[in-house]
């Protein structure tokens, strides 16, 4: 662009006319709001859409204990989703953190290991969950014998989910003022004293928005638990196989005779994901007015 | 503690590892029994004859992915630009977390919103079975749109406010200085974001399994079914035994092959841009 206003200026018969140029740009900005409006509208049809199908079936039976063809009741995944979050963040979430301290406060920026870290945890991001199902039921079941199961759908989730949770405590461990560690070396603390007790405290709600960003993350994940914790309908333990909410919308949509049913799985999975992600921009909202 | 910290960020390396090390020691032996060749170039995917050819689904994951950029990243892009420069503040208030919701909503429930609405849709339309290409791409492009938005507006207002101003003192109107100065700065920021979006459209799978028809045959026109490389490993996984999951595996090696690549395109996009 320098280079560009530094070379000669272009001969005059080759300069659009103003008029020319004006019209150009505003058919573009009258695209910007075309294409926004496309984004916004896709959003609301699909949101509308199946709140309004899934609402109105989302009856008291299909949160019964027992799940049977008759009730199709969904509480059973909903538990299990729950188990299965707690789990996957339970090991991921002290990696992830541990991991973003290193980066953030301990390693040499540049350095070669660093380097190395990065580009994995944006491999390990990239990867597409297919690939990640495969390798969980290659590691986890097969492997080391766990067999279908929630522990080996949530460790498959838990790398799954570290990358983001990494980045996230780095950057905002990143964005806490040189100054506050200074003066917590200033009065003598040492360094790990420095990074728990100083820099991780105001970071904490970043972290906190990658855990409920995780959370969404984990609710809405099908292709690599089908194989890995399985489809069994009931409230299952660690060891044992049992389908999440996304897994049995998945799974409800393949016998049309459930389609009612469906809807209602997908409104709850809906509402969680709404939910995960208004209380991750509010925390947003907040940390970026304190900075 | 710092042996801690030092080895809880390597986890990251070590799962990298593992998991090229698992697809590739499960894969690999499968090349032993059939040439890799066949495998990548054959267009007969007929596991109960032994017949594992696998170029419809390497041509069907590419052919939705571009028709899916095709609409998605100019909608993407066009948004971004959008939230970058022309957009009111309240306006912007709302369509940002209206993109991270949509990056939020499971690909499950865009598969079945798909199943329920795009298909008959298209069926009415255009007739057929409605589970087709374009179907497909309509339902990935949306998926791919916060990813490009996401990228393409912080590359947008990364571009130094100078160019704009020196836009401006050069006599151009607010929007041409916007479409000729500093958009055209952000190009490479928004081009790797199409190529994250290209990753992320790849890799789909639930969405595309409940909307494509997924015939292993080579696809047509973009009515005609298809059946993607990611959705062959999930149909078959269920059932599949010796050879033919093995054969899966190998699936899942090209993929990752795949996602590689385009993962290297975009970190050397990333860091042409920082040399810059």
């Amino acid at each position: 662009m320098t280079n560009q206003a530094l070379s000669p200026a272009r001969p005059v018969h080759q300069v659009p006319t103003r008029h020319r140029l004006r019209l150009g740009s505003r058919i573009l900005k009258a695209l910007c709001w075309l294409a926004g409006l496309i984004t916004m509208s896709s959003l609301v049809l699909i949101v509308v859409y199946v709140l309004a199908r899934g609402i109105p079936h989302l009856k008291p039976s299909m949160f019964a204990v027992k799940y049977n063809s008759r009730n199709v009741s969904m509480l059973h995944a909903i538990i299990n989703t729950i188990t299965m979050t707690g789990l996957a963040l339970m090991f991921s979430v002290p990696v992830g953190v541990m991991g973003g301290i290193y980066l953030a406060e301990y390693a040499k920026p540049g350095s070669r290991l660093v380097r190395m870290i990065r580009v994995t945890a944006e491999t390990l991001a990239g990867i597409p969950s297919i690939v990640y199902a495969l390798f969980g039921q290659l590691a986890f079941v097969i492997t080391l014998k766990m067999g279908i199961s929630i522990l080996s759908g949530a460790l498959t989730l838990a790398i799954m989910t570290l990358p983001l949770v990494l980045r996230q405590t780095e950057e905002s461990l990143l964005s806490v003022p040189m100054s506050y560690r200074e003066g917590s070396f200033g009065l003598g603390a040492g360094k790990l004293r420095t990074t728990l007790r100083i820099v991780l405290p105001p970071a904490t709600l970043g972290i906190l928005a990658s855990v409920l960003l995780s959370i969404g993350r984990i609710s809405g994940e099908t292709a690599a638990l089908i194989y890995t914790s399985g489809t069994a309908t009931r409230i299952a333990s660690l060891g044992k196989s049992g389908r999440t909410l996304s897994v049995h919308l998945y799974q409800l949509q393949q016998e049309s005779r459930y389609t009612d049913e469906a809807f209602a799985v997908a409104v709850v999975l809906l509402l969680i994901v709404i939910i995960m992600n208004a209380l991750s921009s509010f925390i947003a909202g907040k940390l970026s007015k304190k900075g | 503690m710092r042996g801690l910290f030092l080895a809880s960020a390597c986890v990251c390396v070590l799962a990298v590892f593992f998991i090229s090390a698992f697809l590739f020691v499960n894969g690999l032996p499968f090349f032993a029994k059939y040439s890799a060749l066949d495998f990548i170039t054959g267009t007969e995917w007929a596991p109960l004859r032994d017949v594992f050819g696998i170029l419809p689904m390497i041509v069907g994951s590419f052919y939705v992915t571009f028709i899916a950029l095709l609409i998605g990243a100019p909608i993407g892009v066009f948004t971004a630009i959008l939230l970058a420069c022309f957009a009111p503040k309240p306006v912007v208030k709302v369509m940002k977390p209206a993109v991270a919701l949509l990056a939020g909503i499971p690909s499950v429930v865009y598969g079945f919103f798909g199943l329920m609405v795009l298909v008959p849709l298209s069926r009415t339309l255009f007739g057929g079975t409605g589970k087709s290409v374009l179907v497909a791409s309509v339902l990935l492009s949306i998926m791919v749109l916060p990813t490009i938005i996401q990228t393409s507006e912080a590359a947008i207002r990364a571009v130094p406010q100078s160019y704009y101003e020196g836009s401006l003192a050069l006599g151009a109107t607010h929007e041409s200085s916007v479409f000729r100065a500093v958009v055209p700065a952000a190009r490479s920021g928004i081009i790797s974001g199409i190529v994250l979006g290209l990753g992320r459209a790849i890799g789909e799978t639930m969405a595309i399994i409940m909307v494509a028809g997924n015939n292993p045959r080579m696809p047509g026109n973009i009515l005609s079914g298809v059946r993607t490389l990611t959705v062959n490993v999930l149909m078959e996984m269920g059932y599949a035994a010796d050879v033919h999951l093995e054969s899966l595996i190998a699936t899942g090696v090209v993929l990752f092959v795949i996602v590689m690549a385009i993962n290297f395109l975009f970190s050397f996009i990333t860091r042409k841009r920082i040399a810059q």
